[in-house]
């Protein structure tokens, strides 16, 4: 069998081409029954009844499920349990579910949940997030005592001093929006109680298995060893489904388990956008002291985070927020103060960036500012304030386990776009009719989860006596292609083609508990864990096999489908040792665990070594603005990232493209809008993601500098690549028209838009 | 009523004409390759071909298509399973992430390179408008609708030399 092609290889990119990749919505079982969720028109209401007789009567609904009929927790999350499978006491924002209608259609289950009556006393409902942390403001919820979710500071050096050195200070507000991650796939479950043992099966669209496992079977009141969440091809995460995909997951579950049948649960997009979480709103206050020599001496900032109606993981997304609240600049004096709050506005959650792109909006203008105040380049400010080998970050970490790409990054795309030839054709704001602008922005972002959480991930090999080999990680394929860079890892660690390599659909029941695959810590946590499996696997064969080859155990080497000795010549072909590895009672099996490497934090000070290891990234757009229309057209944009290695450089590209894309659209067109709280955008033709036209060419390199902290030397892409296109338009935009946009997304040309402020304050 | 489904000719059970086309085809022949998506016509993961042009189905009825000649993405590739050019070039230029739009961005990608087997890359861009995805940045889609377009021109000279015979 030829070697297949490893740069652009994907162990589904066939089923997924041919229409036969079966998604959850394409999953069919004999006696399904179908949900739909209830929602009621409040935004905040004390719950008083809900009244389900008459949809309960209508022909074809087979039952109504609200917080009564759950056998165990109602109230979940991931740091507070503040979410419910259906709102028990309260009614918090527009998509809070109070009801899931089954039925034997999911016609009938939609005409059903209209029936359902919600009567409740409306409360006054708090949509600003400043006016919510203010005493006296309504509370979101009671028991919590205050609207503040969460706090986290970063307090270094003198900030006061700093202020005194500087020649001058910029402050600027800057104001940010709810966006939406509109995966192609909305939210879908399908549960099956398995009729042998009673486990309920759960094929669904969730990129947290184990989290959805947690919840299912809290929610049940069984074992976590009674669910099983079995792998199954996800349109499209991006951070976005984790906990409303997971509660999804749960109600049908319970459905299923209550009614002992199969029961199919699928998003309409509508309900889809009304109930997921979002990207966190952000306000975020910034002074900056400067010399005239450019330096920055001190920084103080403010950051409120709308979280909406729950928890979710605002405290995480604000930590990394706090933690890279000067972006990749070395700063010796801030203070910074972050708040999570919770208002009666959609959730807020994990969104692809995960806090970074709002700061990175803010800090990447503040640097352009503050060079234009000191009389000199962006390029030169940034080059003279930049994090560079061995510098310490404003918390306290020394730079210094891996190479600090920052300067190579810019330099990359400097040259691939020739910017500084570029700069000077900038419009300005000039007579022109087009307004010619290039901008750019860097970042530095800390990999995985940091001091967020527990951070380790398994993998196990299972060679097979015919010598293939099943493969599986504790990493979920979200449609990024982790399936794929676990295969490619495994063959190249073994030694092996890759057509052997068969990726076992995943499930809970089998790979222990690896956490969420979020925070671009797939490639890093779930390669790190291959590596060692196959390197336990390789050793136990190499035990197996060493006297046969004349050799020690440690001079066995692993080879083109052989296990060799010192030389060539003596050899074993991998098959042959599977199965004489059979015949000796032998499993070549593994489980290999990559724990990440130890962070520190201090929540007091807002000092430690966050992150284990960092990446870094540059990017830059040439567009035009019509003077008449507003319009902004993207001409070209190039970005370079250190990546650490590329496994599998086309699914990188990818990565990167699909990154920057999306950061146009947040730049540029995305607002999810919900007046009084109740959302307007409600599908894919009012909230406007980027569509081809609207995205220019896009030119990507990929630096390689392997991290010696990864098995793999791979560090991160997915996040990275999606948290700098805004304010590199931003940037370009001020080139081409000489004025600053301090509120996403950027509009030209109209009316200013009324701000949050007065929207929510109504 | 007949329906012609990638080659096969199939009779629409009388209760089956007020359904959504897209229900008809996904739940009834179980050719789940075209997603519903936006159920208004918004994204284009639904995007069938009819007669050889591109349409979105999510918003049409199984009797708007009497006698009419479908081809939906499992009819593409050959019967022996061996991917059409244009889907192998999806393959090898990395545009396939988490496959929600492929179909449909497979099928309008096909309807317009057999009109227009010689496209510049901005026709490209603007031939696939209609069909959203979130993963990719359309960058190694266009990259493969480019790829595949020789194959296009080749089958288009083949259909030139034979078309004086027939007339």
């Amino acid at each position: 069998m030829p070697e297949l092609d490893k740069k652009s290889w994907r162990n589904d990119a066939y089923a997924k081409v041919t229409g036969r990749a079966k998604f959850t919505d394409d999953l069919k079982f004999a006696n399904l029954l179908h949900a739909a969720p209830v929602y009621s028109d409040y935004v905040h209401a004390k719950l008083i009844a809900i009244t389900t007789e008459k949809a309960e009567n209508l022909p074809g609904v087979i039952k109504v499920l609200t917080a009564k009929d759950v056998p165990g927790t109602n109230r979940f999350g991931q740091i507070i349990g503040d979410f419910r499978i259906f709102a028990d006491d309260k009614i918090r924002y527009h998509g809070d579910v109070v009801a899931v209608v089954v039925a034997a259609t999911r016609e009938i289950a939609i005409r059903a949940a209209q029936l359902v009556k919600v009567n409740a006393e409306p409360l006054p409902a708090v949509l600003d997030p400043e006016a919510a942390m203010l005493p006296g403001a309504p509370l979101v919820h009671e028991n919590h005592g205050t609207n503040i979710v969460n706090t986290h500071v970063v307090r270094r050096g003198d900030v006061a001093g700093g202020v005194r050195q500087a020649d001058f200070i910029i402050e600027e507000k800057f104001q940010t929006q709810f966006v939406e991650h509109a995966y192609m796939e909305t939210e879908a479950a399908v549960c099956v109680p398995r009729s042998t043992d009673g486990v309920i099966e759960v094929y669904g669209s969730m990129q947290h298995p184990f989290s959805t496992r947690r919840f299912v079977a809290a929610c049940l009141g069984v074992a976590l060893s009674e669910v099983e969440i079995i792998g199954t091809p996800m349109g499209g995460g991006f951070g976005g489904k984790d906990d409303t995909a997971a509660i999804v997951c749960a109600r049908t579950a319970l459905a299923a388990k209550l009614l002992n049948r199969p029961v199919k649960m699928v998003y309409r997009r509508d309900w889809s956008m009304r109930e997921s979480y979002k990207r966190h709103p952000y306000r975020v206050h910034y002074k900056m002291g400067v010399t005239k020599a450019g330096r920055i001496t001190a920084v103080q900032c403010r950051i409120i985070a709308d979280g909406g109606a729950y928890c979710s993981v605002t405290p995480w997304v604000t930590w990394r927020s706090t933690v890279q609240c000067c972006g990749p600049y070395v700063v010796e004096n801030v203070c910074c103060d972050t708040f999570g709050v919770y208002t009666n506005n959609i959730v807020a959650g994990a969104m692809r960036g995960f806090g970074s792109p709002q700061m990175n909006f803010v800090i990447e203008q503040m640097v352009e500012i503050a060079a234009q105040r000191a009389g000199i380049s962006g390029i030169e400010f940034r080059r003279r304030n930049m994090v560079r080998q061995g510098s310490v970050t404003i918390t306290g970490q020394k730079l210094d386990g891996h190479k600090v790409a920052m300067e190579q990054a810019l330099d990359t795309v400097l040259r691939e776009i020739d910017y500084e030839k570029k700069l000077p054709n900038c419009a300005r704001g000039n007579d022109n009719d087009e307004l010619y602008g290039i901008g750019l922005a860097m970042s530095y972002r800390g990999v995985s989860l940091g001091a967020e959480g527990v951070d380790f991930c398994a993998a196990i090999i299972n060679a097979q006596a015919d010598g293939s080999i099943l493969l599986e990680v504790g990493v979920h394929e979200n449609g990024q292609g982790a399936e794929s860079a676990m295969s490619l890892i495994c063959a190249e660690e073994l030694g092996v083609d890759l057509h052997r390599i068969r990726y076992r659909r995943s499930s809970t029941s089998n790979i222990p508990d690896s956490g969420t695959t979020v925070a671009s810590r797939a490639t890093i946590m779930g390669g790190g864990a291959v590596t060692l499996a196959a390197r336990e696997l390789k050793k136990k064969i190499a035990g197996a096999f060493c006297e046969k080859l004349h050799c020690a155990p440690d001079e066995v080497r692993f080879k083109d489908n052989f296990i060799c000795g010192k030389t060539d010549r003596e050899r074993i072909a991998f098959d042959d040792a599977m199965r004489q590895m059979w015949q000796m009672q032998q499993f070549p099996f593994a489980l290999g665990t990559f724990k990440a490497p130890r962070v520190t934090w201090d929540e007091h000070t807002g000092q430690g070594d966050a992150y284990f290891t960092w990446v870094y990234g540059c990017q830059a757009v040439e567009l035009t603005v019509n003077k008449k229309s507003g319009k902004v057209k993207l001409l070209n944009a190039v970005a370079a990232h250190d990546v650490g290695r590329a496994v599998n450089p086309e699914m990188v590209r990818g990565q990167i493209y699909g990154g920057m894309a999306m950061s146009a659209g947040y730049g540029l067109h995305e607002e999810v809008k919900a007046p009084d709280g109740k959302m307007t955008t409600l599908n894919l033709n009012t909230y406007r993601i980027p569509r081809s036209m609207d995205l220019p060419e896009m030119k990507v390199i990929i630096i390689e500098n392997p991290d010696p902290v990864s098995p793999t030397g791979a560090k991160s892409i997915g996040e990275p690549a999606n948290e700098i296109l805004a304010p590199a338009i931003a940037n370009a935009i001020f080139n081409a028209t000489g004025q600053r946009h301090f509120s996403l997304p950027i509009r030209l040309g109209a009316l200013p838009e009324p701000t949050a402020c007065e929207e929510g304050c109504k | 009523m007949k329906l012609f489904v990638n080659g096969k000719e199939i009779e629409v059970p009388a209760d089956a004409m007020e359904k959504r086309i897209v229900e008809f085809l996904r739940e009834d022949l179980d050719l789940t390759g075209a997603k519903n998506a936006c159920d208004v016509g918004a994204c284009g993961a639904c995007t069938i071909l009819v007669n050889d042009e591109p349409c979105r189905i999510c918003i049409k009825l199984v009797k708007d298509f009497g006698g009419q000649r479908i081809l939906t993405i499992e009819g593409l590739a050959a019967p022996d399973g061996t991917l059409h050019p244009l889907q192998q070039a999806f393959v090898d230029c990395g545009a396939i992430q988490c496959g929600y739009c492929t179909p449909g961005m497979v099928m309008t990608a096909h309807a317009f390179l057999l009109k227009n087997p010689r496209p510049t890359r901005e026709q490209i861009r603007s031939a696939i408008f209609k069909n959203l995805c979130r993963c990719t940045g359309y960058q190694q889609i266009i990259d493969a609708i480019e790829k595949a377009a020789p194959h296009y021109q080749k089958q288009t000279k083949a259909r030139k030399k034979v078309e004086p015979v027939v007339a």
